[in-house]
């Protein structure tokens, strides 16, 4: 079903496609991750923080605010990705026809996918590379470490936008994005050691969580950031490259039943 | 001479439904071929097979001599396609629509920004230029798509109902637009509703039902053929004059309320014999158009 002589460089061409898009509006997209983690310092760290005190994780005593900061900037990275390939690909393919143009040209399927895909990636790892700067003036990263989350945000971005491009191929109207939030989505944003240590939850909870992608990209973003880690750096990294890949054909046969008939 | 497009007992099935039923014709160097046909015909499912969008159920489809399955990036980089829904960028301005298709096709920036200039100029674009794609009128958007089509200096268009949707003075800028390029030696594939289109634009057509061809030929043969040279349409006719061509052998529609006759060129004592003798409340004489032709074979009823 998938051709391999349909993969070529030329999917470059639709990831500039969206990125000149993009400008028309990236001051006001930048604002967010600019700002959002300072209300959650404010929330979370001066409110919550004050009766939450110390986390104990990965044998050391860590402050609230430190244990959460990571979690963010890996929730954000979740977020925008899953975000782009979800509503954004569906008004481009549905509302805007864009991959119907885009198709009467020498461009293939797979193609403008896989662009779709490494265009959420991107546009999320620019939002993490911002928060990381925010955040580190704060004083929450540990440069120049932090700076290796740059390339692992942009591997979680691929991740969620694979997911998100799955369920852009088999959701029937836009209106339903919502049951896989609910379902997906939101638990992970919970759940994933994000806001409470893993240890808090009983043990098939626990099991149940290391199946999470967001998981692994916020372990992997606590031992960047922080230094600090409870899982195995190489297996989060495994487990985040094989589920990317797995969810990219995925996303790619999803969208190609939808559209190729 | 070696065709452009061939195609030969061409067939598409969907799930529970056969769209093209083995179709079988080809298009010439510098000819303008129509594809007509009833919704649900299979017109638009024989264009998405031709440039590459659907894949063929079986059958032979050769473009340029190379086979659609095999070499489709080939095919695709030199076909135009003028799609029927706008497919345009509409957050991008003009100019940048077309330098971004362009640049799909690999045409070099610079190239693409002289073609770009001229095509705008000659769909009278150029004031435009800079304007954002969604505030442009429907007119002025199919216009574009069009010059979009064309940016990559096609061998072939593809035009799927160019004109569909479009008020009276953007339909005829449309045609005197696309008479102009037929004069420049373009060579294009068409499907329209519009008979009056067919007529003046195809230099030879097909219609198409149910999937499969039901006749081909040049529009003024065609006319000829299926519906003589000039037809009277009787309204409120009486039995006895369906009677009077039943006997003679003269081609007509009864529908119910009005009666229409179809009269060869030649028969002119015909004529006034069923004008003076069986003109009830109104009669009406006009040539035979092309879609004389396609109702007649393609039915009148409604179609979904």
């Amino acid at each position: 079903m998938i051709r391999l002589d349909a993969f070529s460089w030329r999917f470059l061409k639709v990831w500039k496609r969206n990125l000149i898009t993009y400008q028309k509006i990236w001051k006001v997209s930048f604002l967010t991750p600019l700002f959002e983690p300072m209300l959650y310092i404010f929330a979370f760290g001066l409110g919550l923080g004050v009766m939450v005190g110390q986390v104990r994780y990965g044998g050391q005593t860590l402050t609230y605010i430190q244990f959460i900061v990571p979690a963010l900037i890996g929730i954000a990275v979740m977020q925008n990705a899953f975000f782009e390939t979800t509503y954004t690909s569906f008004v481009r393919m549905y509302y805007q026809r864009t991959f119907d143009g885009m198709l009467a040209t020498p461009l293939s399927l797979e193609e403008i996918i896989l662009a779709e895909i490494v265009w959420a990636a991107t546009k999320s790892t620019a939002a993490g590379a911002i928060m990381l700067g925010v955040l580190g003036v704060f004083g929450y990263v540990d440069f120049p470490m932090g700076l290796v989350m740059i390339p692992v945000a942009f591997l979680g971005g691929l991740a969620f936008a694979a997911i998100g491009m799955v369920f852009t191929g088999i959701i029937p109207t836009i209106d339903l994005f919502n049951l896989p939030i609910f379902l997906f989505i939101t638990p992970m944003f919970l759940f994933s050691g994000t806001f409470f240590p893993l240890g808090n939850l009983p043990e098939w909870g626990r099991t149940l969580a290391k199946v999470f992608p967001l998981h692994h990209l916020v372990e992997l973003s606590r031992r960047f950031c922080i230094g600090v880690h409870e899982t195995d750096v190489w297996l989060s990294l495994g487990y985040l490259t094989g589920f990317t890949l797995v969810f990219i054909l995925l996303g790619l046969i999803s969208m190609k039943r939808r559209l190729i008939q | 001479m070696e065709p452009i497009i061939h195609v030969e007992d061409l067939v598409k099935n969907f799930k529970t439904v056969t769209a093209v039923d083995g179709i079988t014709f080809s298009v010439y160097p510098g000819e303008f071929f129509g594809l007509l046909g009833p919704n649900g015909a299979g017109k638009t499912s024989t264009i998405r097979m031709l440039y590459g969008f659907s894949p063929p159920t079986s059958g032979t489809l050769e473009v340029f001599g190379m086979d659609i399955r095999k070499d489709w990036r080939k095919i695709k980089s030199r076909i135009g396609v003028c799609q029927q829904e706008n497919t345009l960028d509409p957050d991008l301005t003009v100019s940048q629509n077309l330098a971004l298709y362009a640049g799909y096709f690999d045409v070099p920036p610079q190239e693409a920004l002289k073609r770009s200039g001229e095509l705008l100029q000659f769909f009278a674009l150029s004031n435009r230029s800079e304007d954002k794609v969604a505030d442009l009128s429907g007119g002025l958007a199919r216009r574009l798509i069009l010059a979009r089509s064309l940016i990559s200096r096609p061998d072939i268009l593809v035009l799927d109902e160019p004109t569909t949707g479009l008020d009276p003075q953007s339909r005829y800028q449309m045609w005197d637009r696309l008479d102009a390029l037929k004069d420049g030696g373009l060579t294009a594939l068409i499907t329209t509703h519009y008979m009056e289109e067919a007529e003046n634009l195809c230099d030879r057509l097909v219609i198409i039902d149910h999937g499969q061809i039901l006749v081909e030929g040049n529009p003024r043969d065609l006319i000829a053929e299926h519906a003589g040279g000039n037809v009277i349409e009787i309204t409120g006719h009486e039995e006895a004059v369906i009677e009077f061509v039943k006997e003679r052998n003269i081609r007509h529609d009864d529908l119910k309320d009005r009666l229409i006759v179809y009269i060869p060129k030649e028969e002119t004592e015909l004529y006034n014999t069923i004008m003076d003798r069986f003109c009830v409340e109104k009669c009406t004489y006009r040539n035979s158009t092309l879609e004389d032709v396609f109702l007649r074979l393609t039915g009148r009823e409604l179609r979904e």
